[in-house]
Formats: C-alpha cells, structure tokens, sequence
C-alpha cells in the first residue's frame, strides 16, 4: 500500500467524528428573552452588549426562514435547540494553556491541532472555539508585541469594547437576514481580530471551530478589523461529530478593511457531511460579508468546501473605497446526498474597483450544486470591472450542477465579464494518466487537483497541502 | 383593479358571443388572474424589470374592455413592400383578415376552437389574463410535407380607438411532419399606452421547421409582452429572432421543450434601445431527452435611461446526455444612465453534456474608435460602424436570406 492509500485507508470514515465526553453547561433549551440573558450574563457583557442581542431578536420576531434557495431541508424548530453550550471547566477560564482541560487538549490533538506543540512549532496563532466557546488562544506573547488583538470575543467585549461598539454589526447589521439576525442575537463567540495601523501581521492567525454536544447550534461570530496600511491573513478550519440528527451553524464573519488594509482569509470547512444515504450532517448557513471601506484596500476570499450536509453562504465584498479589490476563489465539493448552494457577491460602490471570482464546484454520487453569485456594478462606481469564471464538473448522472449568476451594470464605463462551463472528466484524459500507470482513481485525484489549481494555489502552504488531500478523499468512491 | 376588471370583463361578456362552456372556462381564468395580480419584481422572473410598476407608472388606470363586435379599418399602407407573403391582420385584439392567397389551400387548416386548458405548467398571471380576456383563439394546422412557398406575416396594430386598454391576442399553431413555416410578427403601433398580451404555442412534429421573427422597430409607447410556448419532437429545428427597439416596454418570453431526439433550438436577440427604454428577454430551454442542441446570442445597445434585461435557462435532465447549451449576452452601454442586468442560468442534471455560457458588458472600446478614426472618420461614423458591426453579428445568424435582407433594410444595417 503506498502512502496515499493509507492515508485514504485512515481517513476514509470522517475522520473527526468523535465525540469528547466533556460535561457541558447548557443553557435551557429554546430560543426567548430569558435565553438570551442567560447567555449575556453568564459572559458577563456590558447593557450595551445585551441590547444589542435583544433589539436583534425583536427584528428576527418579524422575519421569516428565505426559502429561495435551491437545496430543501426540512423545517427547524428554533425552540428545540440549545444556544449554548460550553465546557464545563471554562467557567473559569484557564489563564494559560497548562491550566486546559486535558480532555479539552486530546480533543484539540485528535483534530490535528495539539495546541501547545502548534505554539512552539508551527508559528501559526491559533484560537480554538469548543461548541461555542473559545477554549484557547496561542501566540498570545509574539501578538502583543506588534500591537496585535487576537483573542476571543468575549474577552473583546470585556477588553477592547470600544472597538468592538465601533465595528460590530457595521457590516452585518442586526436588521440583516434571518440567521444573520439569529446570530446576533444568540451568538455566543468567535474570534476578534484588530491590526493596528501600518502593521504587517507575522504569522498567520487560525481558528479552529469544533461542535461537540449534541441539539446544540453554533453561532460564532467573527470581527476582523485592519486598520490603515494593514495585512492580515486568516484561517478557519471546522469539524464535528458523527450524530444523525441534523446540526445547525449560523456563524456571521465580519471583516473590515481601512486605507490599503489587506485581508486574506481562507477556510477549509469540513464539517460532518451525513452518512452516505444523506443522514445526519451539519447545516452551514453561514453569512460572511467583506467591507473595503478605505482607498487601495483589499479583501480576498478563499474557501475549500468539502464537508456539511448543506452549505449555503455567500462570502460577499461591498467595495466602498475607490480602487478598491475584491476576490473570491471557492472549490466545492459535494459527494453522496451533500447539498451546496454558494457563491458570492460583489458590490461595487466605489470608483475604480475591481473584483475577480474563481468557483470551482465538483459534484458527485447523488449531490446537488448551485454557484450562486452577484455582480453589482452601482452608477457612481466608474472604471470599475469585474471578471468572474464558474466551472463545474459533473461524476456521474445522479448529481446536480447548477449556475445562477445576477449581473447589474449600471455604469457605462465598467466591464463586466463571466464566464462558465459545465464537463465532465473526459475519457481521453484518464486514458492518458491511465497510461502513463495511473490506476482510475490516482487518475481522476490528478485531473480534479488540476481543475482546482487556480484556487488551491492562493491558500497558505499548510492549509494547501491538508485542501488538497481533501479533494481527494471527498470523492472517494465517487470512480468508477 | 379587481372591481374595474370584473365590469370590464361583464361588459365583453355581454357585447361579444361566447358560449357557455367558453364563459365558465373564461371566469376560471379571470379568478386566477385577480387573485395573483399583475406579476411584480417580488417573483424571481420579473425581479429587473417590474410590469406591475411600469403598467402603473406608464399607464396609470387600464381599461380590460374591448369592443369585439366592430370591424376595424386595415391601413394597407403597414403593410411590408417588396416580399410576397401572406397575411393575418390584427387590430385592437381582433383578427381582421387571414390571407393564405399564396399556398395549397388544402395544406392549411385553419380552427378556430382550441382546447379550454392551457397543456403545460405555468405560474404566470399574464396568461391567466389572456386567457380570461381573449377574443377568439385560431389554431393554424400545416399539413405533413408541406413547405408554405411565401412567408406568414402576422401584422399587430392598434389605432386610436384604443386607449390605456389591455389588449390580448392568442395562436396556436401545429407544423406537421416535415413540414416548414417562416413566421414574421411585425409591430406597427399608433401610440396610445396599451398593454399588449401576445401567447402564441407551438407544437413542432418530427422534422418541422418553424422560423420565427420578431419585429418591434417603430417607436411607440406601448406596452408589450409576449409569451412563446414551443413543443419540439425529433429532429426540429426553431429559429427565434427578436428585434427588440420599439415600444417603451417590451418583453419576450420564450419556453421551449426540446421533447425529441436531434431537436433543436435557436433564439438570437437584438435590442436597440433609446430614451427611457426597457425591455427583456427571458428563455428556458428544457433539454430532456438526448442529443439535443440550444443556442442563444443576445446582443444590448443601450442609449440614455435605456435598460433591457436578459434572462436565459438551460435546464438538462438527467436523461438527456450529450447535450449541447450555450448562451451569450453583450452589451454595450453608451450612457451614463444607462443599465444591463443579466442573468444567465444553467440548471444541469446529466453528466456527459457540453453547456457553456457568457456574458460582457462595457462601453464601446476606445481604442477601436480611434484607430477608425485616424483612418478619417469622424466620432459619430466611427460609433455608428462598430456598432452596426455590433449588431450585425446577430442579424447574420438568421438562416433566411430572403427575410435577413429584409430585416437588415428594416434597421439600417450595412454590409
């Protein structure tokens, strides 16, 4: 067996669906007033912070579920859920590492991110959110020193809160949709960023999401703030547990980029996807939204969606600032009855802006996959252009691959445009690696990592090498 | 509304001669109409361009009330020069003249019953109107191996007897086994702010051919829709063309069924659009067996304040493999105020397919203008013949050249 087998071998069931016997405390199940203060107290917020939640859940009394999507799932009921959870031995929180629950560090160990070797080694920071909870932040030291914020946002609200009243809810306003809405009120953590002026971020900073209890919703919430002539690059990384009931994860991810800030940020989300008859799985209805609010600046999307029995998101950018950029490059896949339905949106507000989306979506057994995108060209965003490429490939004749691109140009001196094209492996191709003494599956692994190229090469080096496994062990079984 | 259109609709009852079957099938329909209203930018398929808001701001109150029992004077002086064809001639919603003086009087069959239910899903209002309101519905059968020698013309007029009213019109057309029909639709308004309905369905046999051409040139400011239903069995060919330059509002609907093997589908757009403007197109092309083909091409000038939209699907079931899609839509903006929305879509079930799709949009390229223009032509020739290149493009795909000649002539487009 070559080493490419037995990592196949390893990680053929998913591989993170332990679950880690941690006793939790709970907030009673359901989703009204009283929830929502048990969740403000016991994180101890400010009124400020606490009103905030509250006027959220009087808007969200008055929306109704979107239901224009394309994949289905059946009604959830809001009042079954719990809207948080957290390990038992956070409730003081531990001051440094040593003081972690060691049960917490297997977890964190069997996830391939022991977080105290990670500290010395790998030079990434990490901050690492329990079910709801941020459970560790690493680096903290090396940070400090260049002025760096990078800690929970619990710990924002208590610390930074004039940071975190100036920006919070600017770009997902509690008025947004209904589970942007939902997790302003009910969000319990995530992880807060804030670059300081002209300061190139060392390393590169990470989360790692983890949802371990079971009727739980996790509802995180990220701030990421780069104040002028800034650079941050940032990394999500999520798993679950196997359970065959259906999870829900509404996180809102803010980013806010000033004069010539730069912001890169990359998620490689694998959550649990279901069994392959479609059982179980989480439900990623995440919104993510990107504002270029100064001159010159810059925000990058990148995505590697593999895992989640639905996902549906829309990592978007509002282009404010003149000669601002957007990006966005996704590869998605969806294997056995996964449901995907992602894309972006780019509006372009201000002048000379420029905006380029890459999505790569790969569908397979009896998946469905829509690319869903915007492109908005206002009347006041002069010289602005926009090239976007959808490409899709099919395995097999049971799955779905869908494009639905919305494109407004309002400017006559803008360009847009879009391309798309729907294939399928052809047989020319594998015969030709097949040939050269690749068996089928080695085969297609090559041609799919070829497909994906143009997006896997933006992502960070670690994060690249762990993507592009995944690719190949999503379609597993999907040959032949 | 719903009161003045059920007066209206109590009037055309009275004055026009409708059986009983015909009236509660009618009622049915005018049901539905009320309670879903005009459609608006809510649904998925008017979101760029909202008939609801343009009926009201353009026309303000409608009137659904037509006389259907006085014959209407024919201008022949509408009439296209220089192309022998026949002729059907409508005027304010009622047909005054079908002239098939040119063919085999035994291969045309003309009916002038159709079934009450419309055959295939729809959620569209703007049917449920014409078929509430409609006059009378002919059906024209063409018979096995029958090629009609000249083109059929089929003249839309309204004269000024006709104000802010709800016009409708309907046909149904058969092409039987290898048989073949060119079809012109030539607009030629007076301007009065009517709401034109047009619902044309057509049922394509093995190896027909059915050639379709849209003329909407003259300026007016009528408002106007129109609703193609086109069945296809094996080995059919449709041809669509749209002039879209006209009315103040225009919008083209085409769903198309490719049922048969080796069918297949083209449709090729033009809008030419000035002040105020907006028009559509929106197309589904359902591929659901093997080996079947589409083919678009949209192409946008768009002037001051003008927008036109453009809406296509390609929807590929899993059964039909080896399908081959694709759509295009530019788009050239030469205003400010000037705007394209589009949105092309493709929905795909089946592995083994080839469908593609793109769209620009931008203003016209400097560069260009200047290299015509350091050849001696000043700014507005240089304009003019790029876009006239622009547009030629489409005018050059109609496989026709009798009627490409005549189109080309109609906008002015030169070789």
């Amino acid at each position: 067996m070559d080493t490419r087998e037995k990592d196949i071998e390893k990680l053929k069931d998913y591989k993170y669906g332990f679950t880690t016997d941690i006793e939790n405390i709970k907030a009673p199940k359901g989703l009204n007033h009283d929830v929502i203060k048990f969740i403000s107290n016991i994180k101890k917020e400010p009124q400020w912070m606490l009103d905030f939640r509250l006027k959220a859940y009087e808007r969200l009394k008055l929306l109704k579920e979107p239901d224009w999507q394309k994949p289905k799932y059946p009604k959830i009921d809001y009042q079954n859920l719990y809207y948080y959870s957290a390990p038992k031995s956070m409730k003081d929180k531990p001051k440094s590492l040593d003081e972690l629950d060691p049960k917490l560090l297997e977890t964190y160990k069997k996830l391939g991110i022991p977080l105290q070797e990670q500290a010395r080694l790998n030079g990434i920071a990490v901050d690492a959110v329990f079910d709801s909870v941020s459970v560790a932040t690493t680096f903290k030291g090396e940070l400090t020193k260049h002025g760096i914020i990078f800690c929970s946002m619990s710990e924002a609200i208590q610390k930074h809160p004039d940071l975190v009243k100036k920006y919070l809810g600017t770009v997902i306003p509690v008025t947004d949709h209904f589970y942007a809405t939902l997790n302003s009120a009910v969000f319990t953590d995530g992880s807060f960023v804030y670059i300081p002026e002209g300061v190139k971020c060392p390393m590169e900073l990470s989360t790692y999401f983890r949802i371990n209890a079971s009727e739980t919703g996790q509802f995180e919430r990220t701030l990421i703030v780069a104040d002028k002539g800034s650079y941050v690059s940032y990394l999500e990384g999520c798993t679950a547990p196997m359970r065959d009931e259906n999870q829900l994860h509404a996180a809102n991810v803010e980013l806010i980029a000033l004069d010539d800030a730069e912001i890169k940020y990359s998620t490689v989300q694998n959550w649990y996807p279901g069994d392959e008859n479609g059982k179980g799985g989480i439900y990623n209805f995440v919104t993510k939204r990107g504002l270029c609010k100064g001159k010159n600046s810059k925000i990058s999307w990148t995505q590697v969606e593999t895992g989640s029995a639905i996902t549906w998101k829309y990592p978007s950018c509002i282009l404010k600032g003149d000669n601002s950029i957007g990006e966005f490059y996704s590869i998605a896949i969806t294997n056995n009855h996964q449901k995907a339905d992602t894309g972006t949106k780019m509006i372009h507000l201000g002048k000379n802006t420029k905006s380029k989306i890459i999505s790569k979506g790969i569908s397979a057994g009896f998946s469905d996959m829509t690319y869903r995108g915007l492109v908005d060209i206002s009347s006041k965003a002069k010289n602005s252009s926009n090239y976007t490429q959808c490409d899709s490939l099919l395995m097999g004749n049971k799955c779905g691959a869908h494009t639905v691109p919305y494109i407004k140009n309002k400017n006559f001196d803008s360009n847009i445009a879009h391309e798309a094209t729907t294939s399928k492996i052809s047989e020319e191709q594998l015969h030709y690696c097949q040939q050269r003494g690749l068996n089928p599956e080695e085969a297609v692994g090559l041609i799919v990592n070829g497909f994906c190229k143009e997006v896997l090469q933006q992502l960070p080096m670690e994060f690249a090498v762990e993507a592009q496994k995944l690719v190949g062990i999503s379609l597993e079984g999907s040959v032949g | 509304m719903s009161e003045q259109i059920q007066l209206d609709f109590d009037k055309i009852i009275k004055t026009s001669k409708f059986s009983n079957e015909e009236i509660q099938s009618k009622k049915i329909f005018l049901k539905k109409f009320i309670e879903n209203g005009f459609p608006n930018r809510k649904q998925e398929d008017w979101k760029f361009l909202d008939i609801n808001q343009i009926i009201k701001k353009n026309i303000g109150d409608l009137s659904f009330f037509n006389d259907y029992s006085l014959p209407n004077k024919i201008d022949p002086s509408n009439f296209v020069d220089g192309l022998e064809h026949n002729k059907i001639i409508f005027i304010n919603g009622r047909i005054e003249k079908i002239d098939f003086s040119y063919e085999d009087q035994n291969k045309i069959e003309i009916k002038d019953e159709i079934e009450k239910n419309i055959s295939f899903d729809y959620q569209n209002s703007l049917i449920d109107l014409n078929s509430a309101f409609i006059n009378k519905v002919f059906k024209i059968i063409v018979s096995k191996n029958y090629s009609l020698k000249k083109p059929l013309i089929i003249y839309h007029s309204t004269n000024d007897k006709v104000k802010s009213t709800n016009v409708n019109l309907r046909l149904d057309f058969e092409l039987g086994e290898n048989s073949c029909l060119r079809l012109i639709d030539f607009f030629t308004d007076n301007t009065n702010k009517n709401f034109i309905n047009i619902f044309y369905n057509f049922n394509l046999l093995k190896d027909s051919i059915l050639k379709n051409y849209k003329i909407d040139k003259f300026k007016n400011d009528n408002l106007k829709y129109s609703f193609n239903n086109i069945e296809q069995k094996d080995n059919s060919v449709s041809e669509t063309f749209i002039l879209s330059a006209g009315s103040d509002y225009f919008k083209n609907e085409i769903n198309c069924n490719l049922n048969g093997e080796y069918s297949s589908a083209f449709i090729n757009g033009v809008f030419s659009l000035k002040e105020n403007q907006q028009h559509e197109i929106r197309t589904t092309i359902n591929h659901l067996v093997e080996n079947t083909k589409s083919y678009q091409l949209i192409k946008s000038v768009l002037g001051k304040n003008a927008k036109s939209a453009y809406q296509g699907k390609i929807f590929v079931n899993s059964k039909a493999q080896k399908t081959d899609g694709y759509q295009l839509s530019k788009a050239i903006l030469l205003d400010q105020t000037s705007e394209f929305n589009a949105k092309p879509e493709l929905e795909i079930y089946a592995d083994d397919v080839k469908c593609s799709h793109g769209s620009a949009s931008g203003s016209l390229n400097e560069e260009s203008i200047f290299y015509l223009m350091s050849r001696g032509l000043n700014y507005r020739q240089s304009k003019e013949l790029l876009i006239n290149g622009f547009l030629l493009d489409v005018v050059e795909k109609i496989t026709d050249s009798e009627i490409k000649n005549l189109i080309k002539n109609i906008i002015g487009l030169k070789e």
